[in-house]
């Protein structure tokens, strides 16, 4: 289940164990992760997610082989405790469904929390090419608004601001900054909160990047942040679009 | 009054810790009620990692049964990690169920279900973090019944000063007694309070009161008395014993978990007990007689649990399921059904001998071919005499020389060291038959891929078998035995690494000797190691045998016993054994005969009760039980068209 790794490209081989039927259409869903579910990783969204096919009884598609695994191709996953409104998948079937009812049928099968918000049939090219930008709202109880203020104010006006965060490849220094396209403080809220359209990079600025910023730069915040990724796409004049509706 | 959540202080804390999925609960087919709408409520702990209690069989059966009668509540709660510990310490948060995240503390009944003896440090972890004290005499009518079951509750005194009370065998209808004693002393007001409810629950004859009993020591440290202290409490408790299973199809509404769980199956028990009468295997001893499933109660369970938790792998279990006596209909009929699903079935446990390649195609036609494990469990045919496991060396290579030509690479098997009579050359013998493996599996195959994986477990003998008087054999003695075995497989280039070894040291198993057969002086060690950090003693990243050894040695020091009389030392037909007031309807003469059975030159088979004469054990007579079996010659009734 890498970001870009699975496809769901490839003709059947019938000289191969197990030989499964062809997949006629591909469809792109948009999925939810809400409340206290949002704890969740992406491993266990996907096993739950391939439950639910097999409950709504969806006519998934399978590689062949010996271990026959669903056609289900995974795109920029949030990270395990952040809440998210724009996650994105894309399944292969081997019979033409109407979209509506795949949504119905998926989010009945899924726990609450886990909600199927759309879905459409694919258009040609990629879904992770897609995926340019997020909007995270990022909740940050007890923090001081002032602070917040200040220190927006310093990272937006700063070329690079370098975190440091442990990869699987080592601790790696990463610019926040530079993925970074808007920033703004919410002050009006009972809790205070950040906004922040973030550019889809390799490695991932996270929010809680965004936070360790803003951290750095003087904002004083007491509580644990809670991230929600609000929306997820294109990327046009700063704004970010619906990946599924362009 | 009502108790609330702890989920608000929980949640901001549960970035900071490891895997925070497993305390959030929310599994599909969980059940939440209403805290005033019912009478009784049962809080059911699995004393491991969420992990590997959820998929955990007793628990969910329990916790399903309890939950359908309206007057009933059951939660569950498992293990924390000791990240988790150190968090709800900090802030003060009980030990909490992850169904609606209620203290642990405010429940009627803690059901605590011990698979193992390894788990009872994580019991004394999870009272301490819900503020119910230790030993049981320091509770009040304010704290829960602390009430166990599960394998290792077939000896409890080890842990007798932490429970109060404890309940051997199948636990689906003793639950429901206990709840029903419950709710009727509530309605009278509670009279007499808790000593009073546990008087009642032990008078009741199926619950096992420990402080009911006294046990009184010679001055070699010996048991020389066990005697009930209370009028109307009965001299022996009996174990309970389930009869139809078809009318007791659970789980029904599986949990199905968002975390990562050991087993990712839909498991159906196909049968309940063994009569093998393998010497060593507490499980097959006190699970008689043997009680089948039907293949259409079979059926409708695969069904309908397929259907509510959308898993695509179907476990078969039981002691040892190619023993079913319809099992070739099963795989067959079940092939058949699930025909071009991407449904897998797995045979968890089976014998070498009621092996055979049809059944094995069947079980890998609609979906993974794993690869195939047996357990011999000992090296030479002596020794699988000893154990009463007689499976001749070439029954197991023609078994094995038909799973390699039909196209299986890899065969896993099983053995044991540290059987009683054992010696060096038996544990040799180990390698000399892998060796025959890998070569017969090279010559019918014509590949050189072919692997074999040997994995050995350090024998621990158990209550109520006819191994419970045997020496256990150290731990130093063990890994010596071990590495001369894997020394001379691996010396022989030959076969370079076409023999994988598993094999993890003697020390835990030492441990687990002492908790199996230990008395109530036990509890002394199990209290200071868990006071000097013991957490998790079944994982070997936590696990201390040093911390162990040295308070058993402290624990001990004015008794006149020591760790290795309660491991190592032989015991004698005339002992009192520490559990003999506990009746698994076992006769301890058959255990004894069967013991000197074991060790008699010519060590002495017995065959298998299902299809020879009854061996006179003595467990249908005394539990009033029988064999219930098939064949029933019936076919799986179709699926209805979706």
């Amino acid at each position: 289940m890498t970001d870009r790794g699975t496809t769901l490209e490839g003709t059947p081989n019938p000289e191969a164990p197990n030989p499964q039927l062809p997949i006629v259409q591909k469809l792109r869903l948009r999925y939810a992760k809400r409340g206290r579910l949002r704890f969740t990783s992406h491993r266990d969204f996907g096993r739950a997610f391939e439950r639910a096919i097999r409950r709504a009884g969806l006519p998934i598609g399978h590689s062949s082989g010996f271990s026959p695994h669903p056609k289900i191709s995974y795109a920029n996953a949030a990270p395990t405790g952040a809440a998210s409104e724009a996650e994105y998948l894309e399944i292969g079937l081997t019979r033409v469904c109407d979209p509506a009812e795949v949504q119905a049928a998926l989010d009945a099968s899924l726990p609450p929390g886990l909600d199927i918000v759309d879905v459409v049939v694919a258009e040609p090219g990629a879904l992770a090419d897609l995926l340019e930008a997020s909007r995270w709202s990022i909740a940050l109880p007890e923090a001081d608004v002032a602070s917040l203020q200040v220190a927006a104010e310093a990272f937006l006006a700063a070329e690079t601001v370098t975190v440091e965060r442990m990869t699987k490849r080592g601790l790696r220094d990463i610019d926040v900054r530079g993925a970074v396209v808007s920033l703004t403080v919410e002050a009006g809220c009972e809790t205070p909160a950040v906004s922040a359209v973030v550019r889809t990079m390799v490695p991932t600025v996270r929010p809680d990047d965004v936070v360790g910023a803003l951290r750095a730069h003087g904002a004083v915040v007491a509580g644990v942040p809670v991230s929600t990724r609000a929306a997820q796409g294109p990327l046009v004049d700063g704004v970010v679009g619906d990946p599924l509706r362009t | 009054m009502s108790v609330e959540s702890l989920f608000p202080r929980l949640e901001p804390l549960l970035p900071s810790v490891s895997k925070p999925i497993q305390y959030v609960g929310g599994e599909l087919n969980a059940t939440v009620k209403d805290w005033d709408s019912v009478a009784v409520r049962w809080a059911l702990m699995y004393p491991d990692a969420y992990e590997v209690g959820l998929p955990n069989q007793g628990v969910q059966i329990l916790y399903e049964i309890l939950n359908e009668q309206d007057w009933i509540l059951a939660e569950r709660t498992y293990a924390v990690f000791p990240d988790m510990e150190a968090v709800l310490r900090e802030h003060g948060i009980s030990q909490f169920t992850v169904d609606a995240h209620r203290p642990i503390g405010a429940f009627d009944v803690l059901g605590v279900s011990f698979s193992t003896e390894l788990g009872y440090t994580n019991l004394l972890t999870a009272l301490d973090l819900a503020g119910i004290p230790l030993h049981s005499t320091d509770r009040t009518d304010d704290h829960p019944i602390v009430l166990v079951g599960g394998h290792a509750s077939f000896n409890p005194e080890p842990v007798a000063d932490f429970i109060d009370a404890a309940v051997l065998g199948d636990g689906e209808e003793i639950v429901l007694a206990i709840s029903d004693l419950i709710r009727e002393f509530r309605e009278e007001g509670s009279p007499g309070g808790r000593d009073e409810l546990l008087r009642r629950l032990a008078a009741s004859g199926g619950v096992y009161v420990p402080k009911f009993y006294d046990v009184d020591y010679d001055d070699a440290g010996f048991i020389e008395a066990i005697m009930p202290n209370r009028a109307g409490v009965p001299e022996r408790v009996a174990k309970h014993t389930l009869m139809d299973l078809d009318a007791w199809p659970y789980p029904r509404n599986p949990l199905v978990p968002l975390a990562e769980t050991v087993h990712e199956r839909f498991s159906v028990e196909i049968f309940r007990g063994c009569t093998r009468g393998c010497r060593f295997c507490q499980a097959g001893m006190i699970t008689r007689p043997v009680r089948e499933r039907s293949l259409q109660g079979i059926g409708k369970m695969i069904d309908n649990g397929l259907a509510k938790t959308g898993l695509d792998e179907v476990g078969l279990l039981s002691l040892s399921s190619a023993d079913h006596s319809e099992i070739g209909e099963i795989a067959t009929q079940l092939a058949d059904r699930y025909d071009g699903t991407n449904t897998s079935l797995s045979l968890p446990s089976t014998r070498v001998d009621a092996f055979n390649i049809t059944l094995a195609n069947e079980f890998s036609r609609n979906g993974r071919r794993s690869g195939l494990t047996f357990a011999p469990e000992g090296g030479s045919e002596r020794l699988r005499r000893v154990i009463n496991k007689m499976v001749s060396e070439d029954d197991l290579i023609r078994t094995v020389a038909a799973a390699y030509s039909h196209g299986w690479r890899q065969v896993k098997l099983y053995f044991m060291c540290g059987l009683p009579t054992e010696t060096d050359e038996d544990v040799m013998q180990i390698g000399a038959l892998a060796k025959r493996v890998i070569d017969t599996g090279r010559e019918v195959s014509g590949r050189k891929d072919i692997r074999c994986t040997v994995s050995i477990g350090g024998f621990v003998p158990k209550p109520h078998t006819p191994f419970q008087w045997a020496g256990q054999l150290g731990h130093e003695a063990t890994d010596e035995r071990l590495r001369k075995l894997r020394e001379s497989v691996q010396s022989d280039k030959k076969y370079g690494r076409a023999i994988g070894f598993r094999y993890h040291d003697g020390k835990p198993g030492t441990v687990e000797g002492l908790l199996s057969r230990g008395d109530r002086r036990v509890g002394r060690i199990i209290e200071a190691v868990w006071r000097d950090g013991g957490r998790f003693d079944g994982w070997s990243e936590h696990f201390s045998y040093d911390r162990w050894a040295t308070m058993a040695e402290q624990a001990l020091a004015d008794e006149p016993v020591d760790l290795d009389w309660y491991t190592t030392r032989e015991r004698g037909a005339d002992e009192i054994l520490p559990w003999d007031h506990l009746d698994s309807g076992l006769d301890k003469d058959w255990l004894w005969e069967d013991w000197q059975d074991a060790l008699a030159d010519d060590p002495v088979e017995i065959e298998d009760c299902r299809w020879t004469p009854c061996f006179d054990c003595g467990v249908c007579p005394a539990m009033d039980t029988d064999i219930q079996m098939g064949p029933t010659g019936q076919k799986l009734i179709p699926l209805s068209v979706v």
